[in-house]
């Protein structure tokens, strides 16, 4: 579904992402992790098109998509925090969604309804709480039934309820097929939600298999002590590298 | 006028009407020889000439005659020197229209030209394509009105001057329209004579042009858009009263040019968009009231040897800069105006305003100096040093003072 | 790109900056017509507010303006659109913005007491002017990830260009003051937007010491329509390379 080529970025000084190679396949559910300031972003924001890389290429269904945006009619991206402009109302975010993909006449109001945005449509974007801004996040990235999920940290910032009412989509929608990408530090989110692990430590993959593997591995039954064996690992290897900085 | 000399134009009149009884009308019609018929005709005839064209110069009238055009027949001159020269007294030349001069500067070709004349009337003519207008040398008590003169001359040097009197005196100049022309009227060494409601426009050098002519006035005459506006020089006790000075634009081009005119008035004019309203060189004892300078780029240029003139109560609105001065300018007074670009205050109420007014500032300065700096005017880099300048003056002349600025516009209807 | 250019306008247009300016320009309209006795000096005060004020505040307003929608213009580039629309999208509501703020603040108070071609000349220099200076802005704005030194960078470039230059330009013709300086002087002039619109009401306030200038060539340039077209032109070139500069760098920035 998605290939990613030996891409390399650097910013300024700072490689980023050095060589970078990856795929993720239709039907799973992809852990993405890492310390800060590994990459993990500027991966997703390259498969996104935010960033571009200086070398390489990325393929979505075999085509490279430099230069190209009709691919992310079939991507619904979930940011950390969304920021929308201040003035616009719930209502009016979602027609102009809507009118970016003309074409999909479609939509999957599962989220719309289960957080009961209809009732709040007039609201204008800057008074939402942070909460809520999450949950319209989280419905517009559902909202076109789009193949691939990139979710960057979803259930960050909302309350326990609406939390599990996203986990429960979104463990819905792997179950329908669809390739999903996670970012989270929480780990039993993760756990609950994936079936892949990837580990990306100072910008190249450390660890990419299933979670059962990484469980067999690092020997270790459940998921957290796993990865805490494996960011040891990482220092161990690195001994001399320097002190990661936060990005 | 004496007692002496009404007497004497009583019984000319007199004599005139008991003359007119005998004389005859003569008729000319197209085909006829216009000399001929001068030639043929007694002192005081009246020759009635057909409309229609005849291509004919050079005609010579030396007696007391009345040439009158009906319905204005066409003098055609076909480039060949002068068309009507008259050296006498008592003429009339009225409605014709008379066209095509020669081009020459050796003999001044005119259309109609006077020598030596009395008395004479040039009336409602039109004339087109003329090197010369109307000349008129070493003459007296002309009447020149109503007349429409135009050249369509590309270049100041193919062409000469619209109205032209050189020593002349008591005439009167009244009612024309002179356009195209070298000079709209040029007067040389002519006196006591007036200039009232004249259009002059769009002529290659100036509207009017006199150089020792004393004693005359200029009333409401218009002079606009000619190249160099009007210049005036070395003469005396000049009137001129409720004149239009309008778009005079250029390099050199003024509302009114002074040099070297002195003891004279200039009352009540309006000086609209000129380049310079008034340039004065060399000039004193003149007295300006009651004018108006709008929209002018410098209403008043004062240069060097100006002394004593007065400028009381006149109106400066909207123009680039009110005054510039080279420096050497001294014992002018200032007073009483209305200068829009004034900012004090009238804390007495007595519509005068109670901190003096610097018609002068910085940047006219600059400018003087290096003109191309005009196009930063108003910039706010400028803006800023004008202001520092008027907080604590040292370069504009602090003898240039309004003491009496006034807080709102004359009305001179 | 209307649809993106739509929301985009939809949501500056509510927000409080735009009512303030609009107000902020509407009432100093209002105290200068109430203050001068004829039209011309309004147009003489207005025009220090559109060559000054208008330029800081479109530059400032545009980089903030920027920077405060940076997280939106993330989310759109997730979505299918092209980086330019969203580029031109934004770029475009802000100038609309600004413009129609001149438009009601101004063009009200003239509607009501008249106006002149000069005081129609202001309006179209000052809403040319603040989308040359947006175009500053956001050229600043994609050139640094650092919203002060934007905002330092945009501001840097409203000094030089209504203060600085001048005074360089001033020097300059000062110390050649010996030389033929007009046509140089003009073309100097040519590189600073700020300097064009102040020629081009001075073409109408003070045409008459323009035509001052020896030679055909500036009678020509000032009094007919050809040194209109001309500035017209180079200021659409001062529009538009500051545009197309950061529309470039825009295509090419990481986010």
């Amino acid at each position: 579904m998605i290939s990613v080529n030996s891409i390399s970025k650097k910013f300024g000084r700072q490689e980023v992402l050095k060589d970078f190679t990856l795929s993720f396949d239709k039907g799973n559910s992809y852990a993405i992790m890492g310390p800060n300031g590994s990459g993990k972003t500027t991966l997703i924001k390259s498969i996104l098109g935010m960033v571009l890389p200086d070398s390489g290429e990325i393929l979505v269904k075999g085509r490279s998509i430099k230069g190209k945006e009709d691919y992310r009619k079939d991507v619904g991206y979930m940011p950390q925090i969304g920021r929308y402009p201040q003035n616009m109302k719930i209502g009016q975010l979602f027609s102009m969604m809507k009118d970016m993909r003309p074409e999909i006449r479609e939509y999957d109001l599962d989220l719309v309804e289960a957080f009961e945005l209809e009732k709040i449509k007039e609201k204008t974007m800057g008074t939402l709480s942070g909460g809520t801004t999450q949950k319209v996040s989280a419905a517009l990235a559902f909202l076109f039934n789009p193949e691939v999920l990139v979710l960057d940290e979803p259930t960050a910032g909302l309350d326990p309820i609406a939390a599990e009412t996203l986990k429960s989509k979104i463990r819905k929608e792997r179950e329908a097929g669809k390739l999903i990408l996670i970012t989270s530090h929480i780990l039993s989110d993760l756990e609950e939600l994936t079936n892949q692990a990837i580990y990306i430590f100072e910008g190249e993959v450390f660890f990419n298999d299933s979670i059962e593997s990484l469980k067999e591995m690092t020997s270790e039954e459940k998921f957290s002590p796993a990865i805490a064996k494996l960011m040891q690992w990482t220092l161990k290897k690195k001994s001399t590298t320097k002190v990661l900085t936060h990005a | 006028m004496s007692a002496n000399l009404r007497i004497f134009w009583f019984l000319l009149i007199g004599l005139f009407s008991y003359m007119e009884g005998f004389s005859a009308v003569i008729r000319i019609s197209p085909g006829q020889s216009i000399q001929k018929a001068v030639d043929g005709a007694s002192a005081g005839d009246t020759l009635r000439i057909a409309s229609g064209v005849y291509q004919q110069s050079g005609i010579v009238i030396r007696k007391p005659l009345v040439l009158i055009g009906e319905n204005h027949p066409v003098l055609d001159g076909q480039m060949k020197g002068n068309i009507l020269i008259i050296a006498a007294e008592r003429v009339t030349i009225q409605g014709f229209k008379i066209i095509n001069t020669g081009k020459s500067n050796m003999d001044d070709s005119a259309a109609i030209k006077f020598f030596d004349s009395k008395n004479c009337v040039v009336k409602d003519n039109i004339l087109e394509n003329a090197f010369f207008g109307l000349h008129f040398s070493n003459s007296s008590g002309m009447t020149i009105s109503g007349n429409q003169i135009h050249s369509n001359a590309l270049r100041e040097f193919e062409v000469g001057n619209g109205i032209h009197l050189w020593k002349c005196k008591d005439s009167f100049i009244t009612n024309n329209k002179v356009s195209g022309h070298r000079d709209g009227i040029y007067l040389e060494f002519v006196t006591n004579t007036e200039a009232v409601e004249n259009l002059v426009q769009k002529n290659m050098r100036y509207g009017l042009h006199f150089m020792f002519s004393h004693d005359n006035s200029y009333i409401r005459n218009t002079f606009k858009n000619n190249g160099a506006g009007v210049a005036v020089m070395y003469t005396k006790n000049v009137l001129m009263k409720e004149n239009r000075f309008e778009e005079n634009w250029g390099s050199s081009a003024y509302g009114i040019l002074l040099k070297d005119i002195s003891d004279s008035e200039i009352v009540g004019n309006i000086f609209l968009k000129n380049t310079i309203g008034i340039y004065m060189e060399g000039s004193s004892r003149i007295e300006f009231t009651g004018n108006t300078f709008q929209q002018n780029g410098w209403a008043l240029k004062l240069m060097a040897s100006c002394d004593q003139n007065t400028f009381k109560a006149n109106n400066f609105t909207q123009n680039t800069f009110d005054m510039s001065s080279n420096g050497s300018v001294v014992l002018n007074t200032i007073t009483e105006n209305y200068w829009d670009k004034y900012e004090g205050y009238d804390l007495n109420k007595d519509l005068i305003g109670d901190v003096p007014y610097r018609p002068i500032n910085l940047y006219s300065v600059i400018v003087e100096k290096i003109p191309a700096a005009v196009m930063l005017w108003r910039s706010f880099m400028v803006t800023l040093l004008d202001r520092m300048e008027k907080i604590l003056p040292t370069m504009t002349p602090d003898q240039m003072i309004d003491q009496s600025p006034k807080m709102k516009p004359y009305d001179f209807g | 790109m209307l649809k993106l250019l739509k929301y985009a306008l939809y949501d500056i247009l509510k927000s409080r900056f735009a009512i303030i300016y609009t107000v902020f320009l509407a009432l100093v309209a209002i105290s200068i017509y109430q203050v001068s006795d004829d039209l011309s000096k309004v147009s003489l005060s207005l025009m220090n507010i559109m060559i000054m004020v208008v330029p800081l505040i479109s530059a400032v307003f545009a980089t903030t303006h920027f920077y405060n929608n940076l997280e939106f213009v993330e989310l759109m580039l997730a979505q299918p659109v092209k980086r330019s629309q969203v580029f031109l999208s934004q770029l475009l509501a802000v100038i609309l913005m600004l413009s129609l703020s001149i438009l009601i603040g101004f063009g009200l108070p003239m509607l009501l007491w008249g106006a002149d071609s000069s005081l129609i000349t202001l309006l179209a220099v000052g809403m040319i002017l603040s989308a040359v200076f947006t175009g500053f802005a956001f050229l600043a704005s994609v050139m640094t990830r650092d919203k002060a030194k934007a905002i330092g960078i945009s501001l840097a470039l409203w000094i030089y260009f209504s203060l600085v230059y001048d005074g360089f330009v001033l020097y300059i013709i000062y110390s050649f003051a010996d030389y033929p300086l007009e046509k140089a002087t003009l073309g100097l002039v040519m590189l600073n937007p700020v300097d064009l619109g102040r020629i081009l009401m001075l073409m109408q306030l003070d045409i008459s010491a323009l035509m001052g200038y020896t030679g055909a060539f500036f009678k020509q340039f000032f009094s007919s329509g050809i040194g209109m077209l001309v500035i017209l032109m180079v200021l659409s070139i001062w529009l538009v390379v500051p545009i197309g500069l950061s529309g470039r760098i825009f295509k090419k920035k990481d986010f």
